[in-house]
Order: C-alpha cells, then sequence, then structure tokens
C-alpha cells in the first residue's frame, strides 16, 4: 500500500481543531498505521500556507498522496465520510462501493 | 484627528471614482462596510475592483481584493483596459488578493463541524502585510453555492464583516441580486452588512441598457436620493452623472456676443450673452447648421476657441456646406481655434456621449460649444434618459461659463415643436425659432427671437434669405398670422393696422 501524505489545516487550538486533530489520528491508528506522514498546520501562525492552498474553511484535511487530490473539511467526527474521503471506504454500504475503486 | 472624529459623527472616505463622490456626499462611510448589491452584468465587480484602484491611485492607499467568483488571473486581464494594471501594484505591495475563488476540479467532502475561520485570518494577514486602508469582496453569492449550509455560511460572513469593521478598514461587499426592482440581495445577506446599501442597476428599456446606480441607505449620515445614471468606459471606470447633485452655482454675464449676424444680434438687442445656453430650432434644411457655422465663424474672429459636435452630418458635409457659406473651417482647425468633432449619434450610449464631450470640453477649453442637432441624440435613449443627458449637458457647459449653442430639429416642415424642445426650453436662455412660411406657392423663410433671458427683444417674426455670404435677414412678415403653429393666414395690410390700433391706448 502507498504511503499517505496528510496535512490538517487547523484555526488555532480551539474545541473543534483539538476535535479534528484527536479524530483524525484515531482514524490513521486504526486503518493506516505506519503507513502514513501526517502535518498539522495553524492557519493563524502560517497563513500564507492556508493563502497558498486556498483554504477557505478550517478545520480542513488534504490528503496529497496517494493521487487524487482530495480536500475534506469539518471536525472529522463523521468517520464513514472521512474514509470515504480518503479513498480508504471500508465497510461498505453498497451505495457508496462505487468509490471503492482501489 | 481623533477628538473631533466623535463629534463629526461618521467621517466618509472619497472613493475617487466620478460622480459618486457627489451623490454620497463625500464618498463611502468611513470604516464601515457597504454592501453593493446588482443583478449579473451591472458592474459590480469594476466597483470594487475601481474602489481599490482609485484609492491606489489617488490617495496612495493599499487595498486588499478578496475574490470568491473569478480567480485573480481573471481580474487582472479584465480591468487592464480600463486602465489598471493590478499585477504592477501587487509587486509594490500596494494591492493583494485573497484568493477565495473555487478551485477547478477539485471537490470536498464535509466530514463534521466547520467555519470559515482560515478566511478572516487570511484577510487579516494580507490587510496586515501591505496596511490596507480599503478592502473589496466580490462577490458573496458563490460562497452560498460552495457550501451547503446557508445558516452556518451567513454566520461565518457575519463575523468577518464585524472583524473587518475591527480593523478599521472601508470595505465593499458585492452580492447578486435576481431582480432589478425586488429583493437586496440574495441569501440574506443584507441583514448583516445594512448599515449601507447601493443598488446598480442594468435595466432594459425600449431595446436600449441603462445603467444607474441608488444609494439606498448609509447609516447615521446623508446622500442624495434617488437613481443615477452610470456607464464604464476605457480607461475610466466607472463614471456616474450626478444629476441633482449638480449646483447650479455659475455667474450670470452681462458681457454680450455676437451670434456672426449682425441682424440677428439687433434681434436679440446687442447680441447673445456670454454664458448663455442657446436654442436654436427648426425644420430640416431651414439653416440651423449654418447659423450655429456662422456662430462658431464669429467665435474664432474674435481670437476664441470653437467647439461644433455635430451628430447629423459628416465632417466632409459640414466642410464643404460651410465654404459654401465663405467659412473656412479647415484653416481654422489648423490655427487651432476650432474643432469640429463628427459622430453617430448610435455609437454609443448617451452616457457615453456625455462623458465625451466633457473630456473634449475640459482639453479644449472652448469658449463656445455648438451641438448640432441635439434633436438627433433623442432617438438613442429613452424619453427619460434624453432629459437627464439634456440637463447634465447644460449644467456641463453652464459650469465652464461658455456659450452653448444647440439646434434642435422639428419633426414638421411648418410649425411644431420637438421633444428637445420641450426638455429644454426652460433651461436655456435664448430660443431662436427658423420658421417655413409658405407664401404664394413659395417657400420662404422666417426668424424670431421667442425668448431672450434677461434682455430686450425684437418680437416680429423676419423673413431671412441663406446666400453665398450667409443669412440675411429683411423685413418682417407684419401681414401673415400663423406661421408658428404651421397655418399660415395672409391678412390685408390695412387690417394689420387696424389690429394695431385696437392695442393702442386712446
Amino acid at each position: 500500500m502507498d504511503k499517505f501524505k496528510l496535512r490538517l489545516y487547523i484555526t488555532g487550538k480551539t474545541p473543534k481543531s483539538e476535535r479534528a486533530i484527536a479524530n483524525l489520528k484515531e482514524i490513521c491508528e486504526k486503518e493506516l498505521k505506519g503507513l502514513y506522514v501526517l502535518q498539522i498546520i495553524d492557519v493563524l501562525e502560517s497563513p500564507q500556507l492556508a493563502e497558498d492552498e486556498k483554504i477557505l474553511a478550517t478545520p480542513t484535511l488534504i490528503k496529497d498522496l496517494p493521487p487524487p487530490l482530495k480536500r475534506i473539511i469539518g471536525d472529522l467526527s463523521d468517520s464513514d465520510k472521512v474514509l470515504l474521503g480518503l479513498d480508504l471506504s471500508p465497510v461498505l454500504d453498497s451505495n457508496q462501493g462505487k468509490e471503492d475503486g482501489r | 484627528m481623533n477628538k473631533t472624529e466623535a463629534s463629526k459623527g461618521i467621517e466618509k472616505i472619497e472613493t475617487g471614482i466620478e460622480g459618486f463622490d457627489t451623490i454620497s456626499e463625500g464618498g463611502l462611510p468611513k470604516g464601515r462596510a457597504t454592501l453593493i448589491a446588482g443583478t449579473s452584468g451591472s458592474a459590480k465587480t469594476v466597483f470594487a475592483v475601481q474602489f481599490l484602484s482609485e484609492g491606489i491611485i489617488k490617495k496612495d492607499e493599499p487595498g486588499v481584493f478578496i475574490t470568491f467568483e473569478e480567480p485573480p488571473e481573471d481580474i487582472r486581464k479584465n480591468v487592464i483596459s480600463l486602465g489598471w494594471d493590478v499585477a504592477k501594484w501587487e509587486q509594490e505591495g500596494k494591492w493583494a488578493f485573497v484568493d477565495a475563488s473555487p478551485v477547478v476540479g477539485e471537490d470536498h467532502v464535509i466530514a463534521g463541524e466547520y467555519d470559515l475561520g482560515a478566511l478572516l485570518a487570511r484577510i487579516e494577514y494580507a490587510v496586515k502585510k501591505i496596511g490596507a486602508r480599503r478592502i473589496s469582496m466580490d462577490s458573496l453569492g458563490s460562497i452560498f453555492a460552495r457550501f451547503s449550509e446557508a445558516g452556518l455560511v451567513r454566520n461565518e460572513l457575519f463575523k468577518i464583516a464585524t472583524a473587518v469593521k475591527q480593523i478599521g478598514v472601508t470595505a465593499i461587499i458585492t452580492a447578486e441580486r435576481t431582480e432589478e426592482y425586488g429583493d437586496i440581495a440574495r441569501f440574506g445577506i443584507e441583514e448583516f452588512v445594512a448599515d449601507n446599501v447601493i443598488i446598480l442597476r442594468n435595466v432594459l428599456e425600449s431595446e436600449k441598457r441603462r445603467r444607474t446606480m441608488e444609494i439606498l441607505k448609509f447609516r447615521g449620515t446623508s446622500h442624495q436620493k434617488g437613481e443615477y445614471p452610470f456607464t464604464v468606459i476605457k480607461n475610466t471606470g466607472i463614471v456616474t452623472i450626478p444629476l441633482s447633485g449638480i449646483e447650479l452655482k455659475q455667474h450670470s454675464s452681462t458681457v454680450r456676443i455676437s451670434s456672426g449676424n449682425l441682424e440677428l444680434d439687433k434681434m436679440c438687442g446687442g447680441g447673445f450673452f456670454r454664458d448663455s445656453i442657446i436654442l436654436v430650432s427648426g425644420a430640416t434644411g431651414c439653416g440651423k447648421t449654418m447659423l450655429s457655422a456662422e456662430f462658431a465663424a464669429n467665435a474664432t474672429k474674435n481670437g476664441e476657441r470653437a467647439l461644433i459636435l455635430a451628430f447629423e452630418e459628416s465632417r466632409e458635409q459640414l466642410f464643404r456646406n460651410a465654404s459654401g457659406w465663405g467659412i473656412d473651417f479647415e484653416q481654422m482647425e489648423n490655427d487651432g481655434i476650432l474643432k469640429v468633432v463628427c459622430r453617430y449619434p448610435e455609437a454609443e450610449g448617451l452616457e457615453d456621449h456625455l462623458i465625451l464631450m466633457k473630456s473634449i470640453i475640459r482639453d479644449f477649453k472652448p469658449h463656445r460649444v455648438i451641438v448640432d442637432s441635439l434633436s438627433a441624440l433623442e432617438r438613442v435613449s429613452t424619453i427619460k434618459g434624453f432629459r437627464e443627458f439634456v440637463i447634465a449637458l447644460t449644467s456641463l457647459i453652464k459650469h465652464q461659463e461658455v456659450a452653448g449653442l444647440f439646434t434642435s430639429t422639428t419633426g414638421e416642415l411648418m410649425g411644431g415643436t420637438s421633444v428637445t424642445e420641450a426638455h429644454i426650453s426652460t433651461i436655456t436662455d435664448t430660443i431662436i425659432l427658423l420658421r417655413y412660411v409658405e407664401m404664394y406657392g413659395e417657400m420662404r423663410r422666417g426668424i424670431t427671437a421667442l425668448k431672450m433671458r434677461g434682455s430686450m427683444h425684437d418680437k416680429d417674426i423676419r423673413e431671412f434669405n441663406i446666400d453665398g455670404e450667409g443669412m440675411h435677414i429683411g423685413k418682417s412678415f407684419s401681414n401673415v398670422t400663423g406661421i408658428l403653429s404651421g397655418h399660415p393666414v395672409f391678412t390685408a395690410l390695412e387690417e394689420v393696422d387696424r389690429v394695431r390700433d385696437l392695442f393702442k391706448e386712446a
């Protein structure tokens, strides 16, 4: 399996940011243990990085690798949607099955 | 400065948009957000870009442009023709984009709660980076299309609007409307920036597009009310025509100038006043253009400059006709004392014609301005638009304190009036009527000074002829009545004398 390269953009240390970080770590540990690199970027500290990526909403998770590039917005509390966004679609509701190409 | 701020109430900053600062009585409320609402194609983006551009050009105030719709690359390209080099300003650190336009081919998944904190952080960062005093956000509608939770987006935008106020910059926020006369904006946007609202309209009226702007409200400060026409022109951008904002503050001169015809001067009690508006009305071919040519030639004789704005004839026609009356326009133009501008009325909208006239008058600084004919411009506009144009044109000429001579073609050969006259007669100082008089199977011409404000004048209707030396005014048609109504009736001379005696006091 390819290595996952993930970037999480947050705005300050708000409860929403903390939730997003915790949710993401949990999913990654469960599904991608040892197979991912995660970078956390605080937009308040590095606004230019947010400008470069045209980030509007936070938290935003960007999956750089493996392609295709995907954006997942929100505190990542909806883990099914997160997996769908990461193209990991696990357990599979049949209606989401199409997304499970790889 | 700070001490007086509270006592003065709300300060305004001049936008630099021509005409807008007049109707807004000083510009946009300083340190506040103003909503610019308009349908698609109503020049919202131009307004938003121009607000920043004028700030940079005229006041050296940097600006941040937040674009939700068009990518920065498109905006840079689109406004070059309006004379704004955004890319250069970006390099000089006077302009910064916050690019919130949609990323093509990239969609997102929503997985939980979010807010637009990153957008606010980027705006604050850009403002700080270049020391911005002005910001424009264009346009809010598209962000609602990208995030389905309208309530959340509205709430977030409210936060941004509040934050912008706190930073102390003056902001413009644009938003779409679905119809010209209806809700202020979609998605209830006006609710959070409701302090100041400006509406831009682009109405189709009698097959013609007419742009207007209206300041709906400025909370806590004054502005002119109603719709004002505006236009978007090359190398300038938006130009508003402030009709009622025009003050009639010109002086009145008692100095007389010659009409170019001694007899006509006599009829007018010694010539026209130097700063008056003269209307010459008549049917086609009865000598209006000749009278204006003589008026122009007379100016140049006295070393004054004359400007002829011709809308009926081509340059060649006009020059050839003038030489038929012994007037050499070509020589005068070479001497720099005459300028002839011929334009096709349909070539542009009335607003554009007006702006063009204004710039020519400003550059050439004529002593006399001739418009031949005003009625030709009538057909390119709606009646309302034409009336506004005439008022704006007269005030423009009066402000320069020069003489303006307008010709107007009447629809009927004999007698009659035109719409032009109905709109203009009260603002003119002098009205000269040229009329055909049918007499014993012959068309003859009559002239009369109908009105001569502030002066005695001849009330007779006199006969005149045109030959290779111009116009010759002769005796009055004392035994003809009904010339002006177009139904001449001949009366025996004895009857004329009898009627005259009737009013004589014994």
